[in-house]
């Protein structure tokens, strides 16, 4: 085994000891943040695929998600629960009866996301740049509108409800760490450097024998599939889920974290998901009312978004490529640095 | 090797290329020459599989229109693209490797010592990006990619595009050195009098129409040529 094989084997040991003793000793409150940070860390890796490294800009993340949450909700939710809560319309029969356990739920709703992401990119991949982003806003736009339109099977505007907590740290941490293993080795690949490529200059891809729609389309699947789990995590963490929830703002949190990370880096996703998801709760003080001296700010909701917003234009002024600009982390470059040091401290 | 009989290309309402005829015959330099917009690139383009033109083009004794570009590279045939199109954000190495996309691990080794041999500037400088070398660099390391997958055809469109006389005169050599190994070589060119030089067989295309043909020695005593594209009066 190559020495940076048990580095990263041991890293993950490391990561689920600290969440061995994160699920016993942290409050309630915190083991929802690490929760929050492992999805989105799938659903952000999964969209940094799409967007870094295949240069894809499309904006379908809340789709994709919403797909994979209903599905797993609906999967997992008992007939009897369901029957209860369907009060305006009936549920479809055949989804009324069915009801699986939490892990196949998850694979059921990747599959359905990827699936649909199968579809989706035969009109997608027809078209490019603006274009892309367009048509799949419009995608991610059409699928709330769909969730809020067919009752029978969503319920509509009410929503889920009663969707069993089973979402732990165990769960969306091996998701994450899956994840993430996928799709570096993905990266990795023969595939992956075609990927880049296409990224760098699609057509001079396509005279060098790449079948670039395939290329992106396999991008595109393995994002559908991981942001398709993503979503049934969420639901199964939230316990209730409803058209509102899957806004074009999901997609934007996601766009603004791989932008601060730095497109194509999944390195980079992983710190900037820390930050913005983790961030975001420590921010939450701002919008408290405060007593600075005699003056006294009242509490304005949405004062965290303005931060990050104004993060975001720093980062675009100063540091255009993100945290990490197209590089990852890798442990030679890890310890070259503290060697460097070390000389430097000599 | 390679026939075309009256190819057609049109981009919308627009007839680029209105039925063209002309062969490469093997181990040969065969030159397109025309000024600006007379269809050079469309032609190549066109043989490339990326745009779909209608006519008859025959490459190897197959078929080759209306298929996609990636199956007609898989057949034998390589396009240096007008301009380099490098990879920038891949290293040289990678580059290199995409040219040889499909090929087994095991077949590349002996494919990476030629390239390098070939060009040694691409040797040193392996692990740099694509984006950091200089024009004349990029213009090599596009020829040793596209030779990468092994080509029997090698279609070049302007490899003199923004370069140093100096530089273009190496890559010229290389191209002409290519071709004693036996390569055989389809070369658009603007730079009308170098292209002559080192090419067998020339076509000279006007809007979209060859008006021109013949060993390039007689088109470039051609009294027309000479004044139209070699600037003398």
């Amino acid at each position: 085994m190559k020495k940076n094989t048990i580095f990263t084997i041991s890293a993950i040991v490391v990561l689920f000891l600290f969440l061995l003793y994160a699920s016993h000793n942290f409050s309630a409150y915190n083991i929802r943040i690490l929760n929050n940070v492992a999805i989105f860390l799938i659903l952000a890796a999964s969209y940094n695929l799409i967007n870094g490294v295949t240069g894809q800009f499309s904006l379908e993340p809340n789709g994709f998600a919403a797909i994979g949450a209903y599905t797993a909700a609906i999967l997992t939710l008992t007939p009897a629960q369901k029957s209860a809560m369907f009060i305006i319309t009936p549920m479809v029969p055949w989804l009324q009866s069915v009801h699986m356990a939490f892990l196949p739920a998850l694979i059921v709703a990747g599959l359905v996301t990827a699936f649909v992401g199968f579809i989706l990119g035969f009109p997608v991949f027809r078209v490019r740049g603006d274009y892309l982003a367009i048509v799949t806003l419009g995608f991610g736009l059409t699928i709330r509108v769909v969730s809020n339109n067919t009752i029978s099977i969503t319920n509509g505007a009410l929503g889920l409800k009663g969707i069993g907590n089973y979402t732990t740290l165990w769960w969306s941490w091996g998701w994450a760490v899956l994840a993430m293993i996928v799709i570096m080795r993905l990266i990795n690949s023969e595939y992956g450097r075609a990927m880049k490529a296409v990224r760098d200059d699609e057509d001079a891809a396509i005279a060098m024998g790449i079948n670039t729609f395939r290329v992106k389309m396999t991008a595109f699947v393995t994002s559908a599939f991981f942001e398709g789990v993503a979503g049934g995590l969420l639901a199964h963490l939230i316990t209730t889920i409803s058209p509102t929830l899957f806004t074009f703002f999901f997609t934007f949190n996601l766009l603004i974290i791989i932008v601060i990370g730095g497109l194509g880096s999944m390195t980079g996703t992983a710190i900037a998901t820390v930050l913005v998801i983790w961030g975001s709760e420590l921010l939450r003080f701002v919008e408290q009312p405060m007593h600075i001296f005699s003056l006294t700010i009242p509490g304005i909701p949405g004062m965290r978004m303005v931060i990050f917003a104004i993060l975001l234009i720093i980062i675009m002024i100063f540091a255009r490529d993100g945290l990490m600009g197209q590089k990852e982390f890798s442990w030679d470059s890890f310890f070259k640095f503290f060697k460097k040091n070390k000389k430097l401290a000599k | 090797m390679l026939k075309v009989k009256d190819l057609n290309v049109y981009y919308g309402v627009i007839h680029a290329l209105k039925g063209i005829d002309f062969n490469v015959p093997e181990n040969k330099i065969v030159t397109l020459i025309g000024s600006n917009g007379a269809g050079k690139s469309s032609t190549l383009k066109a043989v490339a599989g990326l745009v779909k033109p209608k006519g008859k083009i025959s490459f190897l004794g197959h078929n080759i229109v209306g298929k996609r570009a990636y199956k007609i590279t898989k057949q034998g045939l390589a396009l240096v693209p007008e301009g380099r199109h490098v990879f920038v954000n891949l290293s040289i190495t990678e580059n290199l490797r995409m040219g040889a996309f499909g090929k087994k691990y095991s077949e590349l080794k002996p494919l990476y010592k030629k390239a390098f041999d070939m060009f040694p500037i691409l040797k040193e400088r392996a692990n740099q990006k694509a984006g950091t070398l200089s024009g004349g660099e990029q213009q090599m390391l596009a020829l040793a990619r596209a030779l990468m997958s092994e080509p029997s055809l090698l279609m070049l469109d302007e490899p003199s595009l923004g370069l140093a006389p100096k530089i273009v005169a190496e890559v010229f050599d290389i191209i002409k050195s290519l071709n004693r190994g036996g390569m055989t070589i389809l070369l658009v060119e603007q730079n009308a009098g170098l292209a002559l030089k080192i090419a067998d067989y020339a076509y000279v295309l006007e809007n979209g129409a060859i008006t021109l043909e013949g060993d390039a020695k007689s088109v470039l005593n051609n009294e027309q040529v000479r004044k139209s594209y070699l600037g003398e009066i």
